[in-house]
């Protein structure tokens, strides 16, 4: 079996002697350098640029501004493209922009020999500003009379949605059941892959060349043909390895500025050297969203209505528009769908923010905050055991969603929470830790989570595989589906492997995608590449296989019924050995009767979704009068059907816990309020959390088979950074009897609420 | 103004012209084509682009390429051996399964190369602390302690046997 087998990835070796090339690493002879200038408001307009100055800076090649760019609108999410005018994204965005809407909003560049000139000649550029009130929360951008962020959405509301299920209002209002209301807010975090997300272009044969640091190589090649205005043919979109994605790579970042500043320049190769501060600023970062929740529950501590109102803060542009909070809604709902009713209202809203934009989980870690916290509060009002509320409440084997129609084809959440419980040895814990005294405290906390696995209803799915035979019987995989660090490339080979017959070692897979020859396929994100993509490279090595067999055929006419068997040609009932792979191979390409080039292309259009789930269990240690929190032991367990390799899952697990922890503790993009300028935006002041800042982390599994997986397996890309916040706030709960409602559990935030709870 | 740089990179004497004001990242990616020394943020606080200077793990891009006159650099391209296969630590972090996007791995791995050259035990707890001037967020540094853990413990045990052999 090549599925399931702890195959060492197969780019580990190039990554650790430095082979590996990464955007930044593959341009050789002379480049120009790009450096923008980005505005010193929050909100307002340009009046003027003077540039005087900095084009006449030897070294300066050329300096572009607002006034010049280009004004067509253009969206940025790395959505595929909708057909219907009526779902597709929010186009507000220009390569440069007079009407300012962030700090740092980008409104002119330079192009320089070097990058020295080019900053020098940043300073020499005069700008006068016209500017507005700043507004970073969504309370102040929905004042009557605040000054719109786009003049398409006069009252700064990108949108507002409303979906009913069932008949909620009857039992919230219903006097026999118990009622309980939570507040809860989520903050501001960046992705922080440590690969800032660089690209370069140049002009090759009239059409431009990209080469970046995306997860969405075919999606960046559209959005730059909408910004220029081109046909999409007209651009080569290049994706060598890159530095961590964590979805904001899962959108259109400087591509297009890149690319219509290798025409300014008559071709000539420009690299967009992004800053690390500039990475924090100018490129996308997680949501903040604030909940307001409702729920009536029987007295048999059975949900049976809830209704959830989110407010999303949107920053200065749309990204992904209404879509993350849309499936943050969704997902508070569909974890525990409600015996009667729900009820959600959602609210997209434009702010002075740093536009947020997708980061691992797309809305779901904010709203699985929100409700872990939920049911974690009614529990503990109610004197329950918040394990027993959550089994008696968890979504069932068949459940489909009444709005979409995605269904539970498999779950095994309930032997993950037994898993976990185990663990943390939750029984003894709980009731150790019950009535504790003094400074310092321990408690045990718990969250689960469910996921859905891609984008389908909502969104179109589709992926292509190509398998291209070797000489030496070996193959070549082409995808268009993308390594972002997560180690697709290898269980991608492990599935071809899986459906040709063949073992892994002969399976080579070309990592770079370059969309003139790539496959289509939109990209990583969504946690769908091993479920859509798997599909299509099932279906490319089933098709394959049948086309090797078939010449097989022809080679032995003879023989009964074939088979294909770890890379031989074998007799189908004794297994007996008639021909190799290789042996195969070369009558193919070099026979005088008939020569074939084996290959089998595939797309495969995806119409199913499946959810995956998991939970985690934490213990902390609470040192109340400082505020500290330290995670003694902490462990996820997640049901993502079955594991097409068990190690690289594990450190998928490994790396998502270590978001949630930063996400729980630490992490959070402050702001002066006055200026709206971003105020820790670097990685010395933004505290992600270091190795000392860990505990030890346990991932483990419960492997079902999943009925509509390509090989029984389902989401665990995002999933692993889901439950880990609220487990932690769980957890400081139950130490302390304080319910922390804001997200990040800081020092300075537990010492103002212990304040409030007494306990200083 | 320019100046020429003469030390010694990846066991192999180096003659190059640089720039005073370049890091010593710049100068090994741009001008000696070492692009394993990775720029995570340039201004010393992700460690993508720790190599050695004299056998000391440094951050290259706040280290200025004029001041490794004379001395002896290493970078990750210089640890094969003379056959090609890996180093143990290399070893250790693709067994371990310890790199996933890899940016962060070559320095993390130079720092490892530190740690296991002083030749004594360390904790866990000691470990975290000596590699945690890199950020990495892809591994949540679990896998990674794996790796440079076994790639201490087997540089002990190999010390060790040598003692006893003497
Ligand atoms: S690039 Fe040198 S420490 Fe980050
Ligand atoms: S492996 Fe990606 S940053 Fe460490």
């Amino acid at each position: 079996m090549e599925v399931g087998r702890a195959y060492t990835r197969v780019d580990a070796a190039d990554k650790v002697t430095g082979r590996a090339r990464y955007t930044d690493d593959l341009h050789d002879g002379p480049m120009l350098v790009a450096k923008i200038l980005h505005s010193t408001i929050a909100n307002g307009w340009v009046k003027s640029i003077d540039t005087a100055a900095a084009r006449a800076l030897p070294g300066v090649v050329k300096v572009l501004t607002c006034f010049d760019a280009p004004q067509i609108q253009y969206p940025t999410p790395g959505h595929p493209w909708s057909t219907d005018p009526g779902h597709q994204d929010v186009a507000d965005r220009l390569l440069l922009t007079r009407r300012v809407r962030i700090y740092g909003d980008d409104i002119a560049v330079v192009v320089a020999e070097d990058e020295v000139t080019a900053r020098r000649a940043l300073k020499l550029i005069r700008v006068e500003y016209e500017s507005c009130p700043v507004m970073l929360e969504p309370e102040q951008a929905m004042e009557p009379g605040a000054v719109p962020i786009h003049e398409e959405h006069p009252d700064n509301i990108l949108k507002r949605t409303e979906t009913v299920v069932g008949q909620p209002d009857e039992a919230l209002s219903d006097p026999a059941l118990l009622h309980f209301e939570g507040h809860y807010q989520t903050q501001q975090v960046q992705h922080c892959h440590i690969e800032n997300p660089i690209s370069y272009a140049y002009m090759e044969h009239g059409r431009i060349t990209v080469v970046t640091s995306t997860q969405i190589p075919h999606i960046v090649r559209r959005v730059i043909g909408q910004a220029l205005g081109i046909g999409w043919g007209q651009i080569r979109v290049i994706k060598p390895y890159i530095g961590g994605g964590f979805g904001n790579k899962q959108e259109v970042l400087y591509e297009p500025l890149n690319a219509w500043l290798t025409t300014q320049v008559g071709g000539r190769c420009v690299k967009l050297d992004v800053s690390r501060e500039e990475t924090f600023q100018n490129t996308r970062s997680r949501h903040p969203i604030r909940f307001d929740i409702k729920a009536a529950v029987s007295s048999q501590g059975r949900i049976m209505a809830r209704e959830c109102v989110a407010i999303s803060n949107q920053g200065g542009y749309a990204s992904h528009g209404h879509a993350i909070v849309a499936n943050a809604v969704n997902g508070f709902r569909q974890t525990y769908p409600d015996a009667v009713g729900h009820r959600s209202v959602a609210y997209t809203v434009y702010t002075n923010r740093p536009a947020p934009g997708a980061m691992r989980g797309y809305g779901i870690p904010q709203c699985d905050f929100a409700g872990e916290c939920l049911m974690e509060d009614i529990a503990r009002e109610m004197n329950w055991d918040p394990y027993q509320f959550r089994l008696k409440n968890i979504m069932p084997l068949g459940y489909v969603d009444p709005t979409n129609g995605i269904t539970c084809y498999s779950t095994a959440l309930a032997r993950c929470m037994e898993k976990g419980r185990d663990f943390i040895r939750w029984d003894e814990l709980r009731a150790k830790y019950q009535n504790q005294t003094g400074p310092v405290r321990r408690g045990v906390g718990m969250a689960v989570f469910s996921y859905k696995t891609g984008v389908y209803p909502i969104s179109l799915e589709t992926a292509s595989a190509r398998i291209v035979l070797n000489q030496d019987g070996t193959v070549q995989l082409q995808l268009g589906a993308t390594e972002i660090g997560q180690g697709g490339d290898t269980v991608f080979c492990q599935m071809a492997a899986q459906a040709i017959g063949l073992p892994t070692e002969r399976v080579n897979i070309v990592s770079t995608q370059d969309t003139d020859t790539a496959p289509f396929d939109t990209g990583a994100y969504a946690s769908r590449q091993t479920y859509v993509t798997g599909k299509a490279i099932k279906k490319a090595g089933e098709l394959f296989r049948e086309k090797v067999l078939s010449y097989a055929r022809e080679m032995l006419p003879q023989a009964g019924e074939l088979d294909l068997r770890a890379g031989e040609i074998v007799d189908g009932g004794s297994g007996e050995s008639l021909l190799t792979l290789e042996e195969l191979a070369m009558e193919a390409f070099y026979s005088l009767e008939h020569s074939v080039h084996i290959t089998a292309e595939v797309t495969n259009h995806c119409k199913e979704n499946t959810f995956a789930f998991g939970c985690c269990f934490a213990e902390v240690e609470v040192d109340i009068p400082v505020g500290k929190v330290k995670v003694l032991r902490i462990v996820n367990v997640h049901d993502s059907g079955r594991l097409i390799n068990p190690k690289l899952a594990e450190a998928q697990v490994h790396g998502g816990m270590s978001m949630g922890i930063g996400y729980a503790l630490s992490e959070e993009m402050k702001f002066d309020p006055a200026t709206g300028r971003l105020l820790n935006g670097n990685l010395l002041d933004y505290k992600l959390p270091t190795a000392m800042d860990h505990p030890e982390l346990t991932a483990l599994f419960v492997e079902d088979e999943d009925p509509s997986g390509p090989f029984g397996n389902k989401a665990l890309g995002e999933p692993p950074a889901i439950p880990v916040a609220p487990a932690i706030r769980n957890a400081v709960l139950h130490a302390t009897g304080v319910a922390v409602n804001t997200l990040p559990l800081s020092p300075q935030r537990l010492v103002e609420e212990f304040r409030k709870g007494g306990l200083i | 103004m320019m100046e020429i740089l003469r030390c010694t990179v990846n066991g192999r004497p180096v003659e190059v012209g640089i720039d005073q004001r370049e890091s010593l990242a710049d100068v090994l990616r741009e001008r000696l084509g070492l692009t394993s020394v990775k720029k995570g943020c340039e201004v010393g606080e992700c460690g993508a682009c720790t190599v050695l200077v004299d056998g000391t793990a440094i951050d290259s891009c706040i280290y200025l390429g004029v001041w490794a006159q004379g001395k002896t650099i290493l970078t990750v391209e210089g640890l094969q051996n003379e056959n090609g296969e890996l180093s143990p630590i290399q070893q250790a972090f693709v067994e371990e399964a310890a790199v996933q996007c890899g940016f962060c791995t070559p320095g993390i791995i130079m720092s490892a190369v530190e740690i296991v050259g002083s030749g004594k035990r360390y904790t866990r707890e000691e470990l975290r602390k000596l590699i945690s001037g890199h950020l990495c967020r892809c591994t949540g540094y679990q896998n990674i302690l794996n790796a440079v853990e076994r790639a201490v413990n087997e540089a002990h045990k190999f010390v060790g046997r040598e003692e006893q052999e003497q």
